[in-house]
């Protein structure tokens, strides 16, 4: 308990919120950098993931893609870059784009994908452009979804742009390395939290987004019972148990 | 390349270092996320609370949990233990959905037959619930074994040695081929693991062998007449 009363008075200890490397400044700077590679990994992810879902063209890419990188060691990408490009925000930044961009591409194209085939031919059936359907009909109706990935991929952002303040001079991640190397706990416990509740405050962000998303239409008709529904049609002869499942 | 010819020993070591690492943790989140995966599939309060818990837990910054974790394991920062108990709990989180997934997919008319042919509630959790979710559960288990090995490096920045350890080492040393070599040990690693577990899968679940259009059939007509004799 003394550890975390420890880490807490570093937390709201008045020196460490101003002067150079405050948390103020690396809290900024943690926003900042997962905004910027949100950004670029969002322009090239969510427009092909959008394409393959759109026309069920390249979907193994996509699966693989997704799949397999998630074996790939973050903290080893972040060292070939920071090999490779030095010190600066540019190995960080490449490399936490190349890690951000499965999640987000899966989010587009499953989000795409998991529109009813059935409502996407009817929207072709009264005359809607494939323009048309993409925006109107496939976009809000996949939206839940594809906000699911880009939460998905924040969350990876921020925790990877925690690590990468181990070949950089930036972000939340200098409180935990800096106290790492002077053995000093309740800074890196105290970084660690602030961590911790960036994370919780954007998870908590997303997931109401997530459910303001849902479109009107669809919320209103979703049955109140979503799972365990007959595999196949039954018989009309009154209510049959309903055992192994409460309902 | 040489460099990897001259530390083939290191890369040895690590490798057997890492597995003792990653394999306990893999296999404890399974063990533990199976009953919590069923105790969400059971009842519709403990899947709300117990999906959220693992949610919150999985958004978690995993550096930032190695750190947290000692205060209230009491484990030091540097300790392995503390490396493992963080491993398992990302792999609960990752698995308890898909575990409460895989008993939902057990058909209710299987699950009433079961009790209707006299199985007791512990005896079809045995005999009929968990065989059937198995092919789910191993897809769970899977997942996990990626992600675990993979998250496991994270270790060599608190000076847990791991195949990690040849990232930091290869980055203060400006060795390319160390890094490199770490990052395909640890891959290579994970899909030895993933493939050790499908072969599992099929040791055990002798009946989802035959493809997906196979196990469709079995599940559907004589998914219980193979149950029996598990």
């Amino acid at each position: 308990m003394n550890l975390i009363l420890e880490g807490i008075a570093w937390v709201l200890d008045p020196a460490n919120w101003t002067g150079v490397g405050s948390i103020p400044q690396r809290l900024g700077e943690h926003l900042l950098i997962t905004a910027i590679v949100l950004a670029i990994a969002a322009a090239i992810a969510l427009p092909i993931g959008v394409l393959i879902g759109h026309t069920g063209r390249g979907r193994d890419l996509a699966v693989m893609l997704s799949g397999g990188l998630r074996a790939l060691p973050t903290l080893g990408v972040l060292a070939l870059f920071g090999l490779w490009l030095g010190i600066g925000l540019s190995a960080p930044i490449l490399a936490l784009v190349i890690l951000a961009i499965p999640p987000l591409l899966a989010g587009a194209y499953a989000g795409f994908e998991s529109v009813d085939r059935r409502t996407i031919d009817s929207a072709r059936a009264v005359g809607m452009r494939e323009r048309q359907i993409v925006g109107k009909v496939e976009l809000p109706l996949g939206l839940p979804i594809l906000v699911g990935g880009i939460r998905s991929a924040t969350l990876q952002i921020i925790a990877t742009a925690t690590l990468a303040a181990y070949i950089a001079d930036f972000g939340l991640g200098r409180f935990i390395f800096h106290g790492l190397k002077t053995r000093d706990y309740a800074e890196m416990l105290g970084g660690s939290m602030l961590v911790i509740i960036l994370a919780l405050v954007v998870d908590g962000c997303f997931a109401l987004s997530q459910r303001l998303v849902v479109p009107a239409g669809v919320r209103a008709t979703r049955s109140p019972e979503l799972r365990s529904g007959p595999a196949r049609p039954r018989a009309a002869v009154g209510q049959p148990s309903t055992e192994g499942n409460q309902e | 390349m040489s460099w990897l010819w001259s530390n083939l020993d290191l890369v040895g070591e690590l490798i057997l270092v890492h597995l003792a690492l990653s394999v306990p943790a893999i296999i404890l989140s399974f063990v533990v996320s199976v009953p919590i995966g069923w105790l969400a599939h059971r009842y519709r309060w403990s899947r709300g609370v117990l999906l959220s818990l693992c949610g919150l837990l999985y958004a978690i910054p995993s550096l930032a949990l190695l750190i947290a974790l000692p205060t209230v394991t009491g484990f030091s920062v540097l300790s392995p233990v503390n490396l493992v108990v963080a491993l398992t709990l990302y792999g609960i989180a990752v698995i308890v959905r898909t575990s409460a997934d895989a008993f939902d997919a057990v058909e209710r008319d299987v699950r009433q037959s079961a009790t209707a042919i006299g199985y007791s509630e512990v005896g079809r959790f045995w005999g009929v619930d968990l065989p059937l979710a198995g092919p789910v559960l191993l897809s769970g288990l899977r997942v996990v074994i990626v992600s675990t090995v993979s998250l496991a490096t994270i270790g060599a920045v608190t000076g847990v040695q791991s195949l990690g350890s040849l990232f930091t080492d290869g980055l203060q040393r400006g060795i390319e081929a160390e890094i490199i070599a770490g990052i395909i040990a640890t891959i290579g690693l994970a899909l030895l693991l993933d493939w050790a577990a499908v072969l599992l899968g099929r040791v055990l679940m002798p009946w989802t062998a035959g493809g997906r259009t196979a196990r469709r059939r079995l599940l559907v007509t004589g998914g219980s007449g193979q149950v029996e004799s598990v």
